[in-house]
Formats: structure tokens, sequence, C-alpha cells
């Protein structure tokens, strides 16, 4: 399986990743192709579409996707942990079958709606609001840095229902796109990821149906964060493949250039470059891995997840840091694919949880195994 | 008619590989390398699966010669839509000197004893670019053959094949059971979709061995040495088309 991912990084995207970064296109044609082998819906049972395997086959196929090309790995990131898998965690079986199965393809994909311009990191304090009216919900509010939102076909989004429970007020809900009173912000223009499309959803009395609600009434910052404790294994994995795919064109850049007589690749000064980029990437794999393994045996993986993207963004950007350096004015120039990975690296410190806050959620169960 | 395809696959040294000659120049390395299906295997199974899908033929049985290793060069093939396999167990100094000869005697024990209506090869192995397994398979059984497919089309009992030739494409109708070897063009194989790959592992891999299908392993070649191609020389610029003609005479290439 990971071979088949490779293979497919390797001759479809991997060519195309430097063109779709600089036109900024989203590349269609390709996630119908993943769609059609199931790389779209992993653990979604085949019943219901999907390939019925499990987070360590996620992670597997995340990583060698993104190496191929991060804009597409996001792409299959958002919609298999950011929007089938709330809603196949807490959505009832005919919520699965109208908003699960059509996104199994390919041909549509869905998003994840929390983060708002007042707030990220603090999503308890969503000020999205959602009333009733009669046999409807009725939503306003904007929702920022929306990855997939020109592209996408549906959308998770977080509302409160009552502000004064305040984190506890929040439900969530789905919405179809398009859908009269939602409308999308301008595309950002942003350093990197860019065939994905990122941009603010904007409701102004948007009205659903009462069984759009995903999950119980309040029961929406629990959704949001059980949520992204697996998204975060899914971009710990887009960030492993950012790291491989800059520490193999610095190794292959060190083979063939020569300098001062010989190849760079002799030199002590690029070797323990490439070898502290090796062990930031396996033990930020290592992580991965054991974060999926736990969520696969249904144990308790909230501390590891966060470990794994903690670790694995950082070994993006610091395998893509130096991969530029060994590269030197090569890996200033778009000749290369080293200053694509710099710049696609940066944000996976940042969305799903910045680094911060991926440290106070592992000092948060510290605490807890040291009942502190 | 049966209904039944067999289909070789080889397990060859990965396209993408860079290729390094043993010290001893006995061979090439491959400890260590990476090995894939041989690309014309991929088509030819792709064609072979196109074909019971389109309910022309009832199964594809996908068959490899070689070590153990050739059993994961099976389950691409079963995860690429091949019903069961048929491992040829040939390792150590028997598969160091396997060749088309070996290979075909044991696709012709097989294919009679599996009763197949049609064997469909890769055209040639990128390691040794033989391009002769698919015709002396069809010698060996006295069956037509249709090489360098590049479109294949069933009617009944009868093969259509489009071949590559030389000056075009020469269009031949021949009778099954039949040997028809891939060409580039035939196909474009499919990637194995998660869900099948995860079915693969259910499919059956039958193991046999050469003796048990009365076939010799013994080559009548014997690899004296293996030398890498002589490094590229740098060329000469010359000022006029006369010069050049004048070069092109002097140095005996003309």
């Amino acid at each position: 399986m990971r071979q088949t991912c490779r293979d497919y990084a390797d001759r479809e995207l991997a060519p195309i990743a430097g063109k779709l970064d600089k036109e900024h296109v989203y590349p269609a044609k390709q996630i119908k192709e993943l769609g059609a082998m199931g790389v779209m819906a992993i653990e979604v049972p085949e019943e219901l579409g999907g390939a019925g395997m499990d987070y360590l086959a996620y992670s597997l196929a995340m990583e060698e996707i993104s190496r191929g090309c991060a804009s597409t790995g996001v792409v299959v990131s958002v919609n298999n942990s950011l929007y089938i898998g709330p809603v196949l965690k807490f959505g009832s079986e005919e919520q699965k079958k109208e908003w699960i199965t059509p996104f199994t393809t390919g041909e549509k994909v869905g998003c994840f709606a929390l983060s708002e311009p007042g707030n990220g990191s603090d999503a308890g304090a969503a000020s999205t609001t959602a009333r009733q009216e009669g046999e409807e919900w009725v939503l306003n509010g904007t929702k920022a840095w929306i990855t997939n939102s020109w592209d996408a076909s549906a959308t998770v989004v977080f509302a409160t229902t009552d502000k004064k429970l305040k984190h506890k007020g929040i439900s969530a809900f789905l919405i179809p796109m398009p859908h009269p009173g939602l409308s999308l912000g301008k595309k950002e223009d942003k350093l990197g990821i860019k065939a994905s499309s990122t941009a603010n959803i904007i409701l102004e009395d948007c009205r659903i149906p009462l069984n759009n609600m995903l999950g119980p009434r309040g029961a929406g910052f629990k959704i949001a964060m059980q949520t992204l404790d697996s998204g975060r294994i899914g971009i710990a994995a887009q960030a492993l493949g950012i790291a491989q795919a800059s520490l193999d064109c610095a190794a292959d850049y060190a083979h063939k250039r020569t300098a001062f007589g010989a190849p760079i690749g002799k030199l002590q000064a690029i070797q323990f470059k490439l070898a502290d980029m090796a062990v930031a990437i396996e033990s930020a794999r290592l992580l991965t891995w054991k974060a999926a393994l736990l969520r696969d045996a249904k144990k308790p993986f909230t501390k590891e997840a966060a470990m794994a993207k903690l670790s694995a963004s950082e070994a993006a950007t610091f395998c893509s840091h130096q991969a530029i350096q060994i590269l030197g004015g090569m890996g200033y120039v778009a000749d290369m694919p080293a200053e694509r990975h710099y710049r696609d690296a940066r944000i996976t410190e940042i969305y799903e949880g910045t680094s911060e806050i991926q440290r106070l959620v592992i000092a948060g169960q510290i605490m807890k195994e040291y009942r502190l | 008619m049966s209904g039944r395809v067999l289909v070789g696959v080889k397990r060859v040294i990965d396209y993408a590989v860079k290729i390094r000659v043993k010290p001893d120049n006995s061979g090439v390395v491959t400890d260590g390398v990476k090995h894939s299906m041989n690309p014309f295997c991929e088509i030819a199974v792709e064609e072979a699966v196109k074909l019971k899908e389109k309910k022309l033929i009832k199964e594809v049985v996908a068959v490899s010669c070689g070590p153990q290793q050739s059993q994961e060069t099976i389950r691409t093939a079963l995860a690429m839509g091949a019903d069961r396999g048929i491992h040829v167990e040939v390792s150590g100094k028997d598969y160091e000197t396997l060749g088309p000869l070996q290979v075909s005697k044991i696709l012709a024990a097989l294919a009679k004893k599996e009763d197949a209506q049609l064997i469909i090869l890769g055209k040639q192995a990128i390691d040794d670019d033989c391009n002769q397994t698919g015709q002396m398979t069809a010698a060996l059984l006295d069956w037509p053959q249709g090489t360098f497919a590049s479109e294949v089309s069933m009617d009944g009992a009868q093969v259509k094949v489009v071949r590559e030739i030389d000056g075009g494409l020469e269009t031949i109708k021949i009778n099954t059971p039949a040997v028809l070897t891939a060409d580039l063009r035939l196909n474009t194989p499919r990637y194995a979709t998660l869900p099948n790959i995860m079915k693969a592992k259910k499919k059956k891999i039958a193991n046999v061995k050469p003796a048990d299908l009365g076939v010799d392993l013994t080559s009548r070649l014997e690899v004296l040495r293996v030398d890498e191609p002589p490094q590229r020389q740098a060329g000469m610029k010359v000022e006029t088309v006369e010069d050049l003609v004048e070069k092109l005479r002097d140095t005996g290439m003309v």
C-alpha cells in the first residue's frame, strides 16, 4: 500500500508539484485518481465507499502523497481527518450516507470550519452563532483560514448556540456548499501549499435543516478537539513527507555537487546536517506511527498525537531549512524543489494546533500522569 | 473455452534504480536494490483484467518464476485484479541462470495444466531485454502468437491483434488458444486501489516446483562477463559541413 502511494506520488504528483505551486491550481484530476484508489477515505468502512483501513495506513499514505506534493497532501488530510472524521465518529447512519459516501471518490471534498478572525488557538471563544427558527438553524458569523473552501462541496462548522455556556455552548453543523447564506472570502495568497485553497467562509443568515446538527447540542467543542487529535496524526505525516522530500533533495545534491575536488557529501559539515535531518525525521515518524497505532488500538493517544505533530512539523522546517543550506544558491531558486519544501513546511507548525498549543496539550497530559 | 488467462509477471530491478556492476564483473548488484514488476508485465496484467471486466474471459492467473520475493510481484498482480497466483519457485544458482527458454517451458507446461485459453506476457523484460519468452512459449505449444500488441480485441474464439512493427501497424486475427505479448501503448496500467490491496491478501498463491512440471532448468547459455557501458567521451565541434564529412571519413564512421 505504501509502495502504491509512493509510486503514484513519484509518477503523478512530484512532476507537477512545482507547476501546481506556481499557478495555484487545485489538483482536481489527481484528487479524483486518489479517490478511485481509496486514499480520500482511508478509514471509512467499505460499505460507505471507503478503503476500510486504519490510521497507520493513513499515516503511511499521507507521508508518501505529501512527499510528492504537500498541497495535495493537505487536501487529502483535511478530507480524511477533519471533514469525514467527525461525521464518521459522531454522525447518524443517515448523516454518514449523505455526508460521507459522496466524499469518498475524490469527486467532492469537504472542509472544517473552526477558526475565526477573532480566534484560532482560543477555539472556545467561537463567536459564530446558531439560533433555532422553526425547523431550521440560522447561522451567522465568519470562519477564517478554511482549507479546501473554494473546492469543497460541504463543511463542518462550529457555532455557538448559547454564548453564556462558553465552550460548552458550541455545537457542530453540516452545511452543503454552495448554499444560500454561505459565501467565500478571497483566496488567501499563501507562502506555501499554494495549490490548496484557503479562504474565509462567511455565514449570513445561513439556514440549514435541524438535522444538520452533527452530534449532540453543546458537544461541538469536544467534537472539535477529538477531531483535531486525529487530524494531528495526518498533518504529522504530511510534515514527514515534506521533511523526507527535503532530505532526498539534499542527499542527491550532496552526491552530485563537487567542491574542493570531491562531492560535497564527503565533507563532514554536510554529513552532520544529513545525519541530523535523518534523525529528526525518523524520530518524528516513529512518534507518528505510535500515535496511529494507539488510536487504532482504541487507546488514549492525545499526548502522542501532539508529540507527533510537534516533532514532525519542527522536523519539516528544520530539514527544509538545511536542504536549502546544502544546496546553497541552487536552494534559493525554483529550479530545485528545496525552496518549495521550505515554504510548504512552514505552515505545519501553525495549522491544526500551533506548536505552542501542542506543547500545552503535552504538558496537560504530563500533569495528569504525574497527578500535578 | 476455459476462459482462463495466464499472465506472466517478472520481478526485475526497478526502472528508476541506478544499475551497478558487481566488482567481479559476474553480474549486476541486486542485493538491497529496489525491485518491482516489469513495466511490460504490468501492461499485460492490466489487459487481462480489462478482458475479465468486459466479461470476455473468466479468470486471470498471475504466474511468476523466481525466489521467495517473486510472491510480492504476484501480490501486486492480485491487487490489480488477478484472481489467483502461481509461484514457480526458482532460487540460487538456478535463478541466476534462468532465462526465456526455461521460463517458456514452464509457462507451456502450466498452460496445459491450467487449460489456458490465452497467455499474455510483456513483450520483454527491462533487465535482459530478451523479447523471446512469448515467442518461445507459443512455439513450444504450437499456438499462434500476437506479439508487440498495441490493441487486442476478442471475438468468440478469435483474437484480433494490432501489432506495432517497424513499418507501422499490422492487424492479424488468430485463433485461441494463443500467446500475446504486450507493447507499451496497449494500455495504461491502473494503480491498485487500497481495498483491492487488502483483498489481495486473501487470494491464493499456489507453490509449484519446476521439477513437478517436468522442466529442466539447465541453461544453454553461460555469461562470461558483465561490464559497464563505455564512458561517454567528449565530442568535437567542427566549423563546416565539409569538415564534418571529412572527419566522419577520417574516423572510419563513413
